[in-house]
């Protein structure tokens, strides 16, 4: 159990969403840890060692003991720190935030990174995906707290910092990704979620991503 | 009075995966066998983003993506637990269910490669096998320890339908000698007496994936 004898390190990567969405659930929680940049060009043998499967970051170091994938990170943060709820208590609430979770993760980023990588027919075909998939991922969001209120939960940790990364997208690639006019609540989610002085905290400097 | 109903089609893992869960927690349970070339109206209805199978309805309420059903069914029904209690063995079971997931992809290859294809596909598989047994298998009988759990359902494709798999492509990658730990659990997950009951006829078995795998590669010429 997590007490003030505890040690909690994570590797990260500071451009890395994956990364950001564990120092959100640890910052939300008031976990105390120690942070180690990764160069991804150049992986510690620290890394190697602790994510011997996929050499990724973000790696969470509890006691000594490592755990690897971002949404299974939080999973256990949510576990171990009981404080600040991050999921829902319901059950079927909380299938429905890992399925969106998942949705995020398997439809949305992809087509996203395509609209941004790829040139030409590609890129259009890669975009209209990721503006489909996206709009799907607003219908979710009906109903939804952060709207109305302040509060951070699964879903937005784990999939709302796609609003600046499409953001980047679009200024850099030249491509609409988040449309304000046919996405109004899926906009209002993404610039509520970059309103939290939590995330604020977290978020790599627009200009250094812009990089 | 509780409704369950499953959406399925046999013979996908993913929903086997879900009829596991189910039997091992005793959880009485209506099937219905979807035919994916003629999508019932219900299955749209409940699952509208993907229009895939399994789909969990409880008590008029859908629930999708097998993990995620999974999960769903270790909160709602807490007996027989499927994963343990100790917060980070239940991150260690996410992280190989996960992976099952993730890797499906190179086994897919290895069924469906052919010519220079299968060579690569072939060694992929080989590395995947290699991490599943060391990294996630270990020294346990099962992937939850003494008894079946999350992670052991998600790599239960393997002793459901690679054997039928590798039968096809005609070359045995799940060796006795190279893999003594994966082909011990196999065996124990087969012989589970929940497990058992469920088991499809391995002919019936070949005869379908055989058809799918025709199929692909006549559609690949095509």
């Amino acid at each position: 159990m997590a007490g003030s004898g505890s040690s909690v390190q994570l590797l990260g990567y500071w451009g890395s969403p994956y990364a950001l969405r564990v120092e959100l659930a640890l910052k939300l929680k008031g976990v105390q840890y120690e942070y180690i940049e990764e160069d991804l060009t150049n992986k510690s043998t620290l890394l190697l060692h602790y994510n011997p499967v996929y050499k990724k970051v973000p790696v969470l170091v509890h006691d000594g003991k490592p755990l690897a994938e971002s949404l299974v990170i939080i999973d256990y943060i949510d576990e171990v720190w009981k404080q600040n709820p991050i999921l829902p208590q319901d059950p079927y609430e909380r299938a429905t935030a890992r399925f969106w979770a998942k949705f995020a993760d398997e439809k949305c980023v992809p087509a996203m990174i395509g609209a941004f990588v790829k040139q030409g027919e590609e890129k259009e075909k890669a975009a209209k995906e990721a503006r489909e998939n996206l709009k799907t991922l607003e219908g979710s969001l009906v109903g939804n707290q952060l709207i109305g209120g302040e509060k951070i939960g699964f879903l937005e940790i784990a999939a709302a910092w796609m609003g600046i990364w499409a953001r980047i997208a679009e200024e850099i690639a030249d491509v609409n990704l988040i449309d304000s006019e046919t996405m109004p609540l899926l906009n209002n989610w993404f610039d509520k979620y970059l309103e939290n002085p939590i995330v604020k905290e977290c978020i790599p400097p627009w200009d250094k991503l812009l990089e | 009075m509780e409704e369950v109903k499953l959406l399925g089609t046999w013979p996908s893992p993913y929903a086997f995966r879900v009829q596991w869960a189910l039997a091992l927690k005793g959880v009485k349970y209506e099937y219905i066998e979807e035919d994916l070339l003629n999508k019932s109206g219900l299955l749209l209805r409940y699952n509208p983003v993907h229009k895939k199978i399994p789909v969990l309805v409880h008590n008029g309420k859908p629930i999708c993506e097998s993990i995620v059903i999974l999960e769903y069914i270790e909160e709602t029904w807490p007996h027989n637990p499927l994963l343990p209690e100790d917060p980070y063995e239940r991150a260690m079971a996410r992280f190989w269910a996960k992976f099952s997931d993730d890797k499906s992809h190179s086994f897919a290859a290895f069924f469906l490669a052919d010519g220079e294809g299968q060579e690569k596909a072939i060694q992929e598989s080989v590395e995947v096998l290699k991490t599943i047994e060391e990294g996630g298998l270990g020294d346990k009988k099962f992937f939850g320890g003494n008894e079946i759990g999350l992670a052991d359902l998600a790599f239960g494709w393997l002793p459901f339908g690679f054997g039928v798999m590798e039968e096809l492509v005609g070359v045995k990658l799940l060796d006795a000698d190279k893999f003594p730990r994966l082909h011990a659990w196999i065996d124990n997950f087969r012989n589970h007496p929940v497990i058992k009951e469920t088991l499809s006829d391995p002919d019936k078995l070949l005869a379908c994936f055989k058809s799918k795998r025709e199929m692909y590669f006549v559609s690949k010429t095509a």
